[in-house]
C-alpha cells in the first residue's frame, strides 16, 4: 500500500522489481487521490468501502436477468477478500490505472498471479493495440493527469452521486454496456483489470461506436469519475479474479458489466454534453457554448479603480448548472484563470490560450477617467480580446473540463487573483521568450529524432515572423483607413461650407447633399477601419501570442526530454557504480546499489514515457492549433469580405441617391 | 461664342476638337502635343508646345490692344508651371500644383491645360485673339520672344492687394460679388485641398494594401494539410486585398479625374475672377483719385482734368459692364462645369462600387465554398 503511493524505492527484492516499481510509482503518481482513498481503509478490509458502493447499486441495475449472474462474482468477492494480500491488491490496482490499455490487451493476463499480471505490461502494448492506442493512451494519460491534478475533490465527491443515480440508465448507457460486453468476450481474462477494460473500452469505442466512445472517453471529468468508481470496484474484482478467470465467460460479463452500469449512468448524466464535445472536436459549428463579454464597467475610483466585465454564458452543456448564467469578472481574474490553467496543464504539453496583455498605459487612462475616445477604444479592444480569449479556452476540449474554467464561468464570487502582475501578458511572453532562448542552446544538444517536431519548430518560428510583419502592415492599413475617414470628414465639412455660400440654389442643394453623402462615407470608412482592426490586426496579434504559447509547448516537451536524458545519465552512473562494487566484491553495498539502479531504471522509464506522452500531446495540440488557425482565418476573411461587400452596397446606395441631385443642377 | 467665332472667322479650328494628346518629358521641359481639327475641313492639325508657349499665349491675351474693357474680362486661369525634374520634391509639387501634380505621366496637368485652351477658345472675346490661332496652328513656336510681364503681374498685385482689396465699392452688385468671390475662392481652395488629402490617403491605402497582399504570400507553406488549408486562406486573402487595392486606386483616380479637376478648376477660376474684380477696383480707385484732383484743380487745368476724368469714367463703366457680363457668363458656365464634373464623378464612383461589390461577392462565395470543403 504504502509502497505503491510512494516514490521512494519500495521493498521488492525480486527480479520483477523494476516493473513493479515503475508501475506502482506511476500508479501512485497519476492517481494519488485514488490510492490514498484506498490507503485510508485498513488493509485487511480495504475492500469494505468499495464493496458497499458496489453491492448496493448492482441490485437495482441488475435486478433483471443479469442479477443472478452478477450475484455470483459478488459472493465470491466477499469470500475471497481475505486471501490475497493487500499488497497484491494494490499492485493489481495501481497497475491497471497506469497501464490501462496494455494490460487488458495482453493474453497472459489470464494468469491471476500478481507478478505475472505485472509482467505483460510492457510487451504487448504496441503490438496488440497498434496505431489507435497512441491516441487512446494519450487520452488516458490526460485523464489521469486530471484526476491527479485537480479533480481530487470532485472525484471523491461525485462518485457517490453517480452511484445513486445508477438505477436510471438511459439510452447511451446501453451502448456502453453492450460495448463492454463485446470487449469482454474478446478478452475474457481481462476482467481482473476492470479499470483497464474500462479505459480501453472507452478508448477503443470511439471507432466502432462514437456515441459510446464519446460518453466515456471525451470528457475528462466523467472519465475520471469512472476510474474512480472502478478503482474501488477493482479491488473486489481483482481479488475475485484468481478464481473467476478460469470460469466461464458468462461470469466475467456481469462482473465487468456491473461497473459498466454505473459508468454508463455517470456518463448518461451528461450525454448531451459529451456528445456536444465530440462534435465540437469534429466541427465547431455544433459547439454549443456561447460566451460573450459585455458591459465593461469601471468600478471604484482613482488608481484603485478597475474594469469589471459581464461574462455571459449560454450553453446546453449539462456540465453547467443552468443554460444561461452571468458573472462579473475583472481583468486580473482572467489572468488568474490563465495562471491556474498553465500551472496545471502546461507541463503536460497543452496549448493554453494566452490572455491579452496588461496595459498600464491604457488602464491608467481609464482610471484617470477621461472620457476620451482612446480610452473607450482601449476598453472595447480589451473586451473583445478577453472574449476571444475565453472562447479559445472553452473551445479546447480538455480545458473546458477544468473545474477552474467552470468556476470562472459559473461561480458568483472568485477569490481575488493575486500576483498577476508578474504574469500579465507581456511579462509572461517575455518570460517565455527567455525560456525559449535558454532552451535553444539545449536544442543543439537535443538531437531531434522526430522530424515532424524539427520542422514544426522551424515553421512556428518562421510563421511568427511573418505574422509580425503582417501585423505591421495591417496596422498601417488601419491607420490609413482612419486617416481616410478623418480626411473625408473634413472634406465633407468643407463641401458643406461651399454649399452654404453657393448662390445657385440647385448647386447649393447638391453640394449640401454631397456633404451628407461624404459624411456617411466617412462613417463607412470608420466602420471599415475598425473592421480591419478587429478582423485582422487583433487576429494577428492573437496568433502571435498563440504562437508564443506553441513555442512554450515545445519547451515543455524539451524539458521532459531533458529530464529523461538526465535520468538516463544517472542510471548509467549507477550501473557503473554497481559494476565497481561487484568487482570490488562488496556485497553489503551491492544491495543498495541495486536498489538505486532499480529506482533509476524506473525513473528513466517513467520520464521516457512522460516525454512520449508530452510529445504526443504537443503534437496533437499543434495539429489542432493549425486546424483552428486555418478555420479562424477563413472565418475572419469571410467576415471581412462581408464587411467590404456591405460597404460597397452602402456606397452604391449613397451614390444612387446622389446622382439625381447632381443631374438636377441647372 | 460659337457664333462669334464663325462670324469673325478668327479661329480656324473647331473648339471642341482641341485636345492635348501627348506629353513628353525632356529633362525639365514638358512638351505637349496639341491636336485640333480645322473648321472647314476634316484635316487635323498637331502642334507641339511647351509651358513657355502657353505662358506667351496668356500674356498675349492680357496685353491685347484696342480691346475696350479688357480689364473686365475673367481670363481663363493658366495652371502654374510644372517642374518635372523636381520629382524628389513631391510634396512641394503637390503644394504648388495640387491635383495637377497627381496622376500618371502628367495626365491631369495636360487635362488642365487642355481645359484652359478650350476655355480660351470658347470665350467670346478672347477667341478672336490672333495669338490663340497661331498658337493652335503654327507649327513653329510662336512665343520665342519673352512676353513682357504684363500689367497683371501677380507679384506686384500681391503688394497692392492688401491696400486696395478692402476698398469700398460704389456699386452694390460688385461689392456683393467681391465678398462672395472672396468667400468662395477660399472655400473652394480648402475643399480642393481636402479632397486632395482624401485622394492622397486613398493612394497610400492602395500602397499599403499592395504591401499587405504581397506579404501574405510569405505565409504560404505546403507542408501538411493544415498548412495547405491555411495557405489557401492566405492566398485568397491576398487576392481580396489586391482587389481592395484596385478599388482604392480606382476610387482615387476617379476622384482625381473628375471632382478633383473640377474643384481645382473652380478654385482657379474663382482666383481669376478675383483678379478681374481687383483690376476693376484698381480702376475705381484711379477714377476716384482723378475725381478728387479734378475738384482740387485750378480753373485753367480743370477742363483738361475733366476731360481726363470723363475718359477714365468711360473706361471704368465699360470695364464694369464687361465685368458684369463676364460674371454672369462665369456663373452659368461654372455651374455647368461643376455639374458635369459632379455627374461624372458620381457615375464613376457608382460604377466602381458596383464593380467591386460584384467582385467581393464572388470572393465571398469562393470563401464560403472553401470553408465547407
Amino acid at each position: 500500500m504504502a509502497a505503491s503511493s510512494e516514490r521512494s524505492p519500495p521493498p521488492f527484492p525480486d527480479s520483477e522489481e523494476p516493473e513493479l516499481l515503475e508501475d506502482s510509482d506511476e500508479g501512485a503518481d497519476a492517481f494519488t487521490g485514488t490510492s490514498i482513498s484506498e490507503m485510508d481503509s485498513p488493509s485487511p478490509d480495504s475492500t469494505r468501502p468499495p464493496k458497499d458502493i458496489f453491492n448496493e447499486p448492482p441490485e437495482d441495475i441488475f435486478s433483471d436477468p443479469l442479477s443472478n449472474i452478477n450475484s455470483e462474482p459478488q459472493k465470491k468477492v466477499d469470500a475471497k477478500i481475505p486471501s490475497p494480500s493487500s499488497d497484491e491488491a494494490v499492485d493489481l490496482f495501481s497497475d491497471p490505472l497506469d497501464d490501462d490499455s496494455e494490460v487488458m490487451s495482453s493474453p497472459e493476463v489470464q494468469n491471476p498471479m500478481p507478478d505475472l499480471l505485472n509482467e505483460p505490461v510492457e510487451a504487448p502494448k504496441s503490438d496488440v493495440l497498434g496505431e489507435p492506442p497512441v491516441s487512446s493512451v494519450k487520452k488516458a494519460a490526460s485523464s489521469e493527469m486530471f484526476g491527479d491534478d485537480d479533480d481530487d475533490e470532485d472525484l471523491f465527491k461525485e462518485p457517490p452521486k453517480v452511484v445513486t443515480k445508477k438505477p436510471q440508465p438511459s439510452g447511451p448507457p446501453v451502448d456502453v454496456f453492450t460495448e463492454v460486453k463485446s470487449d469482454v468476450k474478446v478478452k475474457p481474462q481481462v476482467k481482473d483489470d476492470p479499470t483497464d477494460l474500462f479505459a480501453e473500452e472507452a478508448l477503443t469505442a470511439p471507432a466502432p461506436k462514437p456515441s459510446a466512445g464519446s460518453s466515456s472517453s471525451r470528457t475528462n471529468g466523467v472519465h475520471s469519475e469512472e476510474q474512480d468508481l472502478f478503482s474501488e470496484a477493482t479491488v473486489e474484482l481483482s481479488l475475485d479474479s484468481p478464481r473467476n478467470d478460469r470460469k466461464n465467460k458468462d461470469a466475467v460479463k456481469p462482473s465487468v458489466s456491473a461497473p459498466a452500469a454505473p459508468v454508463a449512468s455517470s456518463s448518461s448524466k451528461a450525454p448531451s454534453k459529451t456528445l456536444k464535445e465530440l462534435e465540437e472536436e469534429e466541427s465547431e459549428d455544433k459547439f454549443d457554448l456561447n460566451i460573450s463579454i459585455t458591459n465593461p464597467e469601471k468600478v471604484g475610483d482613482g488608481m484603485n479603480a478597475y474594469m469589471a466585465y459581464k461574462v455571459s454564458t449560454q450553453t446546453s452543456l449539462t456540465m453547467f448548472r443552468s443554460k444561461t448564467f452571468t458573472v462579473r469578472r475583472r481583468f486580473s481574474d482572467f489572468l488568474g484563470l490563465f495562471e491556474k490553467l498553465s500551472e496545471k496543464h502546461s507541463q503536460n504539453g497543452y496549448l493554453i490560450p494566452p490572455p491579452p496583455e496588461k496595459s498600464i498605459l491604457g488602464m491608467t487612462k481609464v482610471k484617470v477617467g477621461k472620457e476620451d475616445p482612446s480610452s473607450a477604444e482601449f476598453v472595447e479592444r480589451r473586451r473583445a480580446a478577453l472574449e476571444r480569449y475565453l472562447q479559445r479556452v472553452v473551445s479546447h476540449p480538455s480545458l473546458l473540463q477544468d473545474p477552474d474554467v467552470r468556476e470562472f464561468l459559473e461561480k458568483e464570487e472568485l477569490p481575488r487573483a493575486v500576483s498577476t502582475q508578474a504574469l500579465s501578458g507581456a511579462g509572461f511572453l517575455k518570460m517565455l521568450n527567455k525560456a525559449t532562448d535558454a532552451v535553444s542552446k539545449m536544442t543543439i544538444k537535443m538531437n531531434e529524432q522526430d522530424v515532424w517536431f524539427d520542422e514544426k519548430i522551424q515553421d512556428v518560428e518562421n510563421e511568427e515572423q511573418h505574422l509580425r510583419k503582417l501585423h505591421v502592415m495591417v496596422e498601417s492599413l488601419v491607420n490609413h483607413r482612419k486617416e481616410l475617414s478623418g480626411n473625408t470628414a473634413v472634406f465633407a465639412k468643407s463641401v458643406a461650407m461651399l454649399g452654404s455660400s453657393e448662390d445657385n440654389t440647385a448647386l447649393s442643394r447638391a453640394l449640401s447633399q454631397l456633404a451628407e453623402v461624404e459624411d456617411r462615407i466617412e462613417q463607412l470608412h470608420q466602420e471599415q477601419a475598425s473592421n480591419d482592426f478587429f478582423t485582422f490586426s487583433e487576429l494577428l496579434a492573437d496568433y502571435i501570442r498563440l504562437l508564443g504559447a506553441v513555442r512554450g509547448c515545445f519547451d515543455q516537451r524539451m524539458k521532459a526530454w531533458q529530464r529523461w536524458q538526465d535520468a538516463e545519465n544517472m542510471l548509467q552512473k549507477k550501473r557503473e557504480a554497481e559494476a565497481k562494487l561487484l568487482w570490488a566484491n562488496k556485497p553489503d553495498k551491492l544491495q543498495q546499489a541495486k536498489d538505486e539502479i532499480t529506482e533509476w531504471e524506473a525513473k528513466v522509464t517513467q520520464y521516457e514515457r512522460e516525454f512520449e506522452r508530452i510529445s504526443a500531446t504537443v503534437r496533437k495540440e499543434v495539429i489542432r492549433f493549425d486546424k483552428e488557425k486555418a478555420r479562424d482565418f477563413n472565418r475572419q476573411v469571410i467576415k471581412y469580405l462581408e464587411s467590404l461587400l456591405h460597404s460597397q452596397q452602402q456606397l452604391i446606395k449613397y451614390w444612387d441617391a446622389f446622382l439625381p441631385e447632381a443631374k438636377a443642377i441647372v | 461664342m460659337t457664333e462669334g467665332s464663325s462670324a469673325e472667322a478668327e479661329l480656324s479650328v473647331r473648339v471642341s476638337s482641341i485636345r492635348i494628346t501627348d506629353v513628353t518629358q525632356d529633362g525639365d521641359v514638358l512638351t505637349f502635343a496639341i491636336a485640333s481639327q480645322k473648321l472647314n475641313s476634316s484635316a487635323g492639325v498637331c502642334v507641339f508646345r511647351t509651358y513657355e508657349d502657353f505662358d506667351w499665349l496668356q500674356q498675349s491675351l492680357f496685353s491685347q490692344e484696342n480691346l475696350p474693357g479688357l480689364h473686365g474680362i475673367i481670363f481663363p486661369p493658366l495652371p502654374s508651371k510644372a517642374l518635372p525634374s523636381q520629382s524628389n520634391t513631391q510634396t512641394k509639387a503637390l503644394k504648388q500644383l495640387g491635383f495637377l501634380a497627381l496622376g500618371q505621366a502628367w495626365q491631369s496637368y495636360s487635362k488642365a491645360l487642355e481645359f484652359y485652351l478650350q476655355q480660351v477658345a470658347t470665350h467670346p472675346t478672347l477667341c478672336k485673339c490672333n495669338a490663340l490661332d497661331s498658337f493652335l496652328i503654327n507649327s513653329e513656336s510662336p512665343g520665342r520672344q519673352r512676353g513682357r510681364k504684363g500689367i497683371f503681374n501677380r507679384l506686384s498685385q500681391a503688394v497692392e492687394e492688401m491696400r486696395k482689396e478692402s476698398h469700398k465699392d460704389v456699386d452694390n452688385f460688385f461689392q456683393n460679388e467681391r465678398i462672395k468671390n472672396t468667400n468662395l475662392a477660399a472655400l473652394s481652395k480648402v475643399a480642393t485641398e481636402k479632397l486632395l488629402d482624401v485622394v492622397m490617403t486613398e493612394q497610400k491605402l492602395a500602397l499599403a494594401c499592395g504591401h499587405f497582399s504581397t506579404s501574405l504570400h510569405l505565409c504560404v507553406n505546403q507542408d501538411d494539410a493544415a498548412a495547405v488549408a491555411f495557405s489557401k486562406v492566405c492566398l485568397k486573402l491576398s487576392d481580396i486585398i489586391e482587389a481592395v487595392k484596385r478599388n482604392f486606386e480606382k476610387a482615387g483616380s476617379s476622384n482625381l479625374s473628375t471632382l478633383g479637376l473640377g474643384l481645382d478648376l473652380e478654385s482657379r477660376y474663382q482666383e481669376a475672377e478675383k483678379e478681374m474684380l481687383f483690376r476693376r477696383t484698381c480702376k475705381l480707385i484711379e477714377l476716384e483719385t482723378v475725381k478728387k484732383s479734378t475738384e482740387k484743380a485750378k480753373a485753367n487745368k480743370r477742363e483738361v482734368m475733366e476731360a481726363f476724368q470723363k475718359a477714365v469714367e468711360k473706361e471704368f463703366s465699360l470695364i464694369s459692364s464687361v465685368a458684369k457680363q463676364e460674371i454672369e457668363r462665369f456663373h452659368s458656365s461654372r455651374v455647368n462645369v461643376l455639374k458635369n464634373f459632379l455627374i461624372g464623378w458620381c457615375e464613376q464612383q457608382l460604377n466602381t462600387a458596383k464593380e467591386f461589390a460584384e467582385l467581393y461577392s464572388q470572393h465571398l462565395e469562393a470563401c464560403r465554398n472553401m470553408y465547407t470543403e
